[in-house]
């Protein structure tokens, strides 16, 4: 770790905290990089926030989300708030590249004092589970409220990133078992509220009444006695903005519930250890790659060919090598 | 014949009967070395004869050659105007009207969004003081005028109202065609002002306005041209742009018009590709589903309700920037292709259009081209002379069975609705998406040298750029018309202009009433286009389209 | 920074909206591994700018199909300089060789010309990229 990219990473952050857009963007770009600058980027901004309130949205492709997205930006910016919006997308497994185009439904809507960064995945799980916390953090520490993370409802991460925020945001369309859908992908346990979108469609009530179904056999009900806290559904048509008000509302009401009862730090609490979990993963499961390639790796991959020692058993060999070593 | 309804055995007489009513050109068809021709062969369906795949007339090109009208203009409306009485002293009787893009998208020429496109590919037109000049001196009782525009014709319409008032011509005097078809602009070409269904009120409006007032015009040309220059193939072509027909019929059926009354009005506007036998069998199959839907899903009784007239193009988007003289020969193939599909009208592109706006020598071409195909190759002397062989009926059958099956797609995502299925469909970014994956798998095959286009890929040598000489539109149009519109702005009363645009967005906000009256009523104010566009766009919003790449 | 993720951005700038030629772009660079920031259409030099910084982008690719690129190029330049960003503008679509050179000399880094290959797309941003890292 060079005292020169500690250099660079806190002028840029600084010049972030007054306000220059630019450094932002090239701290959001450092921090999706990952390595020590990123540590550095995001070990500065932890220091200072804690305060923005964020809200994940997610839905499945087509699900209206971003339109979605784009009225509550309009709501918000009306009200005077200065937003900013990480808009995540997968990348594609096969080039690794991406076609980001969720900005096209929000830069109308967005006041100016709003900033809108779209993320690709980059297919490493491990680098969006790290990048996202990290640029939440930067948002908060120059003085962004709310953050707002969309991201398509469909793997695991993209769940995990999502119901990472204060108060997530489920968006399902009506006719297509989106609910359903929904279920599956573990999306009702971490939802806060639901917004059953395209509520003009034929079948919209259905997913209605599919929803409150699941919430009543108890997908959430653990939670919902613990909490007392049961997600609202809202019918909206992200379209013509009907329903967008009522959403906002009811991410009011939530983050309200959060205070009044003290969630709101046992979720922050929950949030870091997860990161630092995350972290914990990523560094292990790197040195161990690299242990992996190196000639001792090398030995215990003979052994295994050989049927002399187990996978399981060459594996705990080596992470037993990595943690004698540090 | 195919898939073809089986003809009463008197299919024959049936045909000669209304071939004999026909007048016909002074013509000997014959072939070039003399031997008499048949007005057509075949035995079991003939033109004219429901489900018209073999051409909507019994006599075909043997009565009238199609129309050979050229789309073109630039500059300001008084540039055009001269054009126009050109045309007319020559025996011409249609006027056919290209805007710029700022007046295509509802913007004033001193919009900041404006900037550079003034006047360029078409005439620039902001108030009724536009339109006045475009149309100084022509009597619009004794001409048919053509208008390509779509997001604000309900103003432009007005404006013409408007114009011919003013010379003492009533509404129902006069006849022509507004493109007016705001389903392809969300599909392709992107011209969109408001959202789809607000738009779509703007054209039932239009609709019921001119079956009142204009018997004699043709409110909405359903067109897929746009739809093929955006990339699709030949069937999405097809069936988008039949799609769209009949949503345009269910929502003039549901806001009470008849099917027999509105069907006779509508008329298309298709592509003409390279493929030849692909595009031959998309004309026949647009005429054979046109019909058969209007009749049976629509219940048209009428005849010429259930005809697919059509307007073709050659296509824009297969002209090459590269040995750019060679575009002559593709516009000529499509052309022949046009022509064997039975087309009313055709416009031939100029060669040089990859390059830049057409020469007027590139454009002396490419109506030569169309003359040729028409007096010396003899196809105009036999009606549908390819119907009958194998491949192109096997060809029209598999045009319409990939139609049908888009159809049902659509009537699938609208329960029931075409019109539902396309409204969701422009949603959810399905014909987008489907254009742009169509467009994208063209890219790639081109790239890959699996497909061959001449002087791209293959065959390169020979290309001369220093050689061109290209159109270029100066920016004097651009200050004329600034200077136009300002003096405009500052003679007429601004208070009438206010309370006329006021009252725009009131009708706009009650759809139980016409926007057309409240609209015609402020062209006369000088209100501008943009003007009346965001008195509409209060209460109907704009439109962005999602990201489907 | 050669792993360095290459990240440009698209846009129609103004009213065209001839949108075939960008959306196949789009692709083209995807599928060569960059991430491309959409914008779509009716785009001012305000909004690109704005989300060029957001974005921290690498290029921004214009596409104009309608004769204005010669008033619109320059503009789209002159916002790109005038906001302190370094950042190359490529152009595509319908622009005659003869003013290609004055594009260059108002400091478009690029011209993309209609039937540039898949291969000639990515070597030309890429290119473009690689001139401003060095420069």
């Amino acid at each position: 770790m060079t005292s020169s990219i500690s250099d660079a990473a806190t002028t840029l952050f600084q010049s972030a905290v007054k306000g220059e857009r630019r450094s932002l963007g090239k701290l959001l770009t450092a921090i999706e990089r990952g390595g020590d600058q990123a540590e550095i980027i995001a070990g500065l901004a932890h220091q200072v926030s804690g305060n923005t309130h964020v809200v994940g949205i997610t839905g499945a492709p087509g699900s209206g989300k971003s339109t979605l997205t784009g009225r509550l930006l309009k709501l918000f910016s009306e009200a005077g708030d200065k937003l900013a919006v990480l808009a995540v997308d997968p990348s594609s497994p096969l080039t690794g590249g991406a076609i980001l185009g969720d900005r096209i439904r929000m830069d109308d809507l967005a006041g100016e004092e709003s900033f809108i960064r779209s993320m690709a995945t980059r297919g490493h799980s491990g680098g969006l589970a790290l990048a996202v916390p990290a640029a939440i953090q930067l948002f908060d520490a120059v003085g962004y409220e709310p953050v707002i993370i969309e991201t398509v409802g469909v793997g695991q991460v993209e769940v995990d990133v999502a119901g990472a925020a204060d108060t997530t945001v489920v968006v399902v369309t009506p006719g297509m078992g989106d609910a359903v859908q929904a279920n599956k992908a573990g999306l009702l346990e971490v939802a806060d509220i639901f917004v059953v979108n395209k509520s003009d469609r034929p079948g919209a009530s259905d997913a209605r009444r599919d929803l409150e179904l699941m919430l009543d056999l108890g997908h959430v009900s653990g939670l919902e006695q613990m909490t007392g806290y049961r997600p609202p559904i809202i019918m909206a048509n992200s379209l013509d903005g009907t329903g967008a008000d009522e959403v906002l509302d009811a991410i009011k009401s939530h983050a309200e519930f959060l205070r009044s009862s003290g969630k709101i730090e046992i979720r922050r609490k929950e949030r870091l250890v997860m990161e630092i979990q995350n972290r914990i993963e990523l560094l292990i499961g790197s040195t161990a790659s690299v242990t992996l390639e190196s000639d001792l790796g090398a030995s215990f991959v003979t052994k295994v060919l050989d049927r002399k020692i187990s996978p399981a058993e060459a594996a705990k060999s080596i992470v037993a090598s990595i943690t004698a070593n540090e | 014949m195919g898939s073809e309804e089986k003809q009463e055995p008197n299919a024959r007489e049936a045909w000669e009967l209304e071939y004999q009513k026909a007048s016909l050109r002074d013509s000997n068809f014959e072939t070039m070395s003399g031997v008499p021709v048949e007005p057509v062969y075949g035995d079991d369906l003939f033109p004219g004869q429901y489900p018209y795949t073999r051409g909507i007339y019994p006599s075909m090109y043997r009565s009238r050659l199609w129309t050979m009208r050229m789309f073109a203009g630039f500059g300001t409306a008084e540039d055009t105007n001269l054009r126009f009485k050109e045309l007319l002293r020559n025996g011409g009787t249609g006027l056919s009207t290209a805007f710029d893009m700022p007046t295509l998208m509802g913007r004033d020429s001193d919009s900041e969004w404006s900037l550079g496109e003034v006047g360029r590919a078409g005439v620039a037109v902001d108030t009724l003081a536009d339109m006045e000049d475009l149309f100084a001196d022509i009597d619009l009782s004794q001409v048919s005028t053509s208008m390509t525009i779509n997001g604000p014709a309900a103003t432009l319409l007005a404006m013409y109202v408007a114009v011919a008032e003013q010379t003492g011509v009533e509404p129902h005097q006069l006849a022509g065609t507004i493109q007016n078809d705001i389903l392809k602009e969300y599909q392709a070409q992107k011209e969109y002002i408001y959202p789809p269904r607000p738009s779509m009120r703007i054209v039932t409006d239009m609709v019921k306005y001119t079956t009142a007032e204009m018997p004699k015009w043709h409110p909405i040309s359903i067109s897929g041209y746009h739809i093929r220059e955006a990339g699709s193939t030949a069937a999405q072509e097809l069936a988008f742009t039949l799609a769209n027909g009949f949503s345009y019929v269910e929502a003039a059926i549901a806001a009470g018009q008849n099917v027999n009354e509105f069907g006779k009005r509508l008329s298309f506007f298709f592509n003409s590709h390279s493929d030849f036998f692909e595009e031959i069998g998309k004309f026949r199959a647009a005429r054979r589903i046109w019909a058969r839907w209007m009749k049976e899903r629509y219940g048209a009784t009428d005849e010429k309700a259930m005809l697919c007239r059509f307007h073709t193009q050659t296509a824009g988007v297969s002209l090459t920037a590269q040995q750019p003289e060679i575009n002559i020969a593709r516009v000529g193939i499509q052309a022949l292709a046009a022509a064997l599909g039975g087309t009313q009208s055709l416009h031939t592109d100029s060669f040089d259009e990859a390059l830049a706006l057409p020469t007027e020598d590139a454009a002396r071409i490419a109506l030569r081209t169309q003359q040729i195909v028409a007096h010396e190759t003899g196809v105009v002397n036999v009606a549908d002379p390819l119907g009958g062989s194998p491949y192109v009926e096997w060809m029209t059958d598999e045009m319409e069975r990939q139609a049908e099956a888009i159809f049902a797609h659509l009537d699938d995502l609208g329960n029931g609705s075409i019109l539902e299925g396309t409204f969701n469909g422009i949603e959810n970014g399905y014909f987008v998406g489907e254009i742009a994956d169509a467009a994208y798998r063209f890219e790639r095959e081109v790239n890959s040298g699996r497909r061959i286009i001449v002087g791209v890929n293959d065959f390169t040598d020979g290309d001369n750029p220093e050689d061109r000489n290209l159109l270029r539109i100066g920016a004097e149009t651009e200050e004329y018309q600034l200077k136009r519109l300002n003096d405009v702005k500052t003679r007429r009363n601004q208070e009438h202009v206010n309370s006329a645009l006021s009252e725009i967005t009131a009708v706009a906000s009650d759809p139980t009433r016409n926007l057309m009256p409240a609209i015609i009523a402020a062209v006369k104010t000088y209100a501008t286009e943009e003007e009346i566009a965001n008195a509409m766009e209060v209460v109907f919003g704009t439109y962005v389209e999602k990201a489907i790449v | 920074m050669g792993d360095h993720q290459q990240r440009v951005i698209l846009a129609k700038l103004g009213l065209d909206g001839h949108d075939r030629g960008i959306k196949v772009v789009a692709r083209i660079l995807r599928d060569a591994g960059m991430e491309v920031i959409y914008l779509g259409l009716r785009q001012t030099t305000a909004s690109i700018v704005a989300a060029a910084e957001e974005e921290d982008a690498d290029a921004i690719g214009l596409s104009m199909h309608n004769a204005g690129h010669l008033t619109l190029g320059p503009k789209m330049a002159e916002a790109i300089t005038a906001a302190g960003l370094d950042i190359p503008l490529i152009i595509g679509g319908i622009v005659p060789d003869e003013d290609v050179e004055e594009l260059m000399d108002a400091g478009i880094a690029a011209v993309l010309g209609p039937g540039a290959s898949a291969e000639e797309v990515v070597a030309t941003v890429q290119n473009a990229i690689s001139a401003r890292d060095k420069a």
